[in-house]
């Protein structure tokens, strides 16, 4: 009997937390999917998002995610790839991990406030995408190396060994064994990040601006669907269009993580 | 016979425990050295330090010399990716790699610089087929490695370390858990093996080491206590010890 009431306790709340997730996603269905057209994606804002569409903020987003990972991805990589397989647990990697956990733990506004001091003033970047994708990419760096820490671990030693056992240098033995078996993890580390990068707005406000023209390069300044969506609302500019963009977001991010995981099992299957 | 790998005073230690002391050995060439003796005496220990495998544990102290033909593979700068090389190595559980049963056996030649394609096939052929494997999976060669029942696997192991061309091959407990006829055809091979490769085989099998080795070498604690031919250990043993290993009275 208690058993019986565990369990149903226990799957009611696994329900409900689902279902707060599914309420959501019907919510911002409900109110923006009606507002999705071909031309509100293709077409940029008018009269401060009044009307027109939002097609300048995705390609604001596309660019900052590109930034992002493109300093991220090789610095988290290598960072989780030298902490797993070139050092041994020491004084050295433990002080590396806290700092990494550290910088995991800093709120948003303050690296917006950091990035808006450091890349947009400091170095003279000026509101952009680059100061905006150098400010994300290390706020992406603990997520990255971490799960990219945690899936090399778990590539079993044996591999290694017998790689090593047949004369293959570490490097190669990273390259072609373990880093090919840890793939999923880091995939979904870079996931995590990318959808970071699509949802944050503090950061972005405070290093790529709110402009929005259509950026032109990497130097421009613009403004990511999530800042639009909060501007929108915030200063009740059009309801309708906000919900419209939220849509975007949750769809984007729904459909990134699917194809992620699903290219990382097919991945996995060819190479099992 | 002439000597192919020569043990003079090795001793290892390991968080300064000692797990070999001063052991003296020889292997000779084409043959098989079966190294046997009860758990934590030091054999595969032993037996990674032949290919070095032993660097990657740390806090290791080793001191003596070994020498493959004359070279001694203990000397700092050596380069250890060509010992291994030379000095293949198969261990005690199957370990494909992730991997097609092709591309388990050409990863290694590959990344050794044997790029034609047709020259890799050739390897892995002729591989598969002295590890006696090739008849079984000659028509599934891009399958995964990883559908292929144990024995199978262990002796696609034995063929990676084939495809190799090494001098020397170093097998740790390779029946360890394998059903007997398994263990017979990988026997069988090891036999037909040692016309031109030099062999060292560890095992807890007792009467597997009777059957299919030429020397042997029995430890205990990390000494050497007894090394000779398989003929005389197992008829006049020396020491009493091994006298009361082989005949199960303790190990």
């Amino acid at each position: 009997m208690l058993q019986r009431i565990v369990k149903a306790q226990l799957w009611s709340l696994t329900g409900f937390t689902i279902g707060i997730l599914f309420f959501i996603i019907f919510f911002i269905s409900i109110k923006g999917l009606p507002q999705i057209t071909l031309e509100f994606l293709t077409s940029n804002p008018v009269d401060m998002g009044r009307s027109g569409g939002i097609f300048s903020t995705i390609v604001c987003t596309l660019y900052l995610i590109f930034v992002s990972l493109m300093i991220a991805m090789p610095l988290g990589v290598g960072a989780a790839i030298y902490l797993t397989e070139y050092t041994r647990e020491s004084r050295l990697t433990h002080i590396i991990r806290f700092g990494t956990e550290c910088l995991a733990g800093i709120p948003s506004i303050i690296m917006g406030l950091f990035g808006f001091a450091f890349f947009v003033m400091a170095l003279g970047l000026g509101w952009s995408i680059l100061s905006g994708g150098m400010t994300m990419s290390i706020m992406l760096l603990p997520t990255i190396i971490r799960t990219t820490e945690e899936s090399i671990k778990a590539v079993p030693y044996e591999l290694r060994e017998v790689s090593f056992s047949l004369g293959v240098t570490r490097w190669q033995t990273v390259t072609k064994v373990v880093l090919p078996s840890a793939l999923p993890g880091i995939v979904t580390g870079i996931v995590l990040g990318i959808a970071r990068c699509i949802e944050e707005t503090a950061v972005i406000i405070f290093t790529v601006g709110s402009s929005l023209r259509l950026p032109e390069s990497f130097f421009d300044s613009g403004r990511t669907m999530a800042v639009h969506f909060y501007i929108l609302a915030r200063e009740g500019i059009s309801m309708p269009n906000a919900y419209g963009t939220a849509a975007i977001l949750i769809l984007s991010i729904l459909f990134i993580n699917l194809s992620a995981y699903y290219l990382a099992r097919q991945f996995l299957k060819k190479i099992c | 016979m002439a000597a192919k790998i020569v043990v003079k005073d090795l001793s290892f230690s390991y968080n300064h425990q000692r797990v070999l002391s001063a052991v003296n050995l020889m292997v000779e060439a084409d043959s098989i050295l079966g190294i046997m003796g009860p758990a934590k005496s030091g054999k595969t220990t032993l037996l990674r330090i032949f290919n070095r495998l032993c660097d990657l544990i740390p806090h290791v102290r080793i001191e003596g010399e070994v020498f493959l033909d004359g070279e001694n593979i203990l000397r700092p700068g050596l380069n250890v990716d060509r010992l291994r090389k030379r000095v293949g190595m198969v261990f005690d559980k199957p370990v494909p790699l992730p991997r097609s049963i092709f591309e388990n056996l050409a990863y290694g030649p590959r990344l050794h610089g044997i790029k034609d394609k047709k020259r890799l096939e050739e390897l892995v052929e002729r591989s598969l087929r002295l590890a006696q494997l090739w008849d079984e999976v000659k028509d599934r060669l891009n399958e995964s490695a990883m559908k292929l029942s144990g024995g199978q696997q262990q002796r696609l192991c034995i063929a990676r370390t084939l495809a190799m061309e090494p001098e020397v091959i170093l097998l740790d407990e390779p029946t360890y858990g394998l059903d007997p006829i398994s263990t017979l055809k990988i026997e069988q091979t090891l036999q037909s093996l040692k016309e031109s490769y030099t062999i060292v085989l560890v095992s807890n099998n007792t009467w597997q080491v009777a059957r299919t080795t030429d020397n042997v070498a029995f430890l205990f604690m990390g000494e050497l206590i007894e090394y000779g031919s398989t003929h005389e250990i197992f008829t006049v043993p020396k020491d009493k010890r091994t006298d009361d290993y082989i005949s199960g009275r303790f190990g």
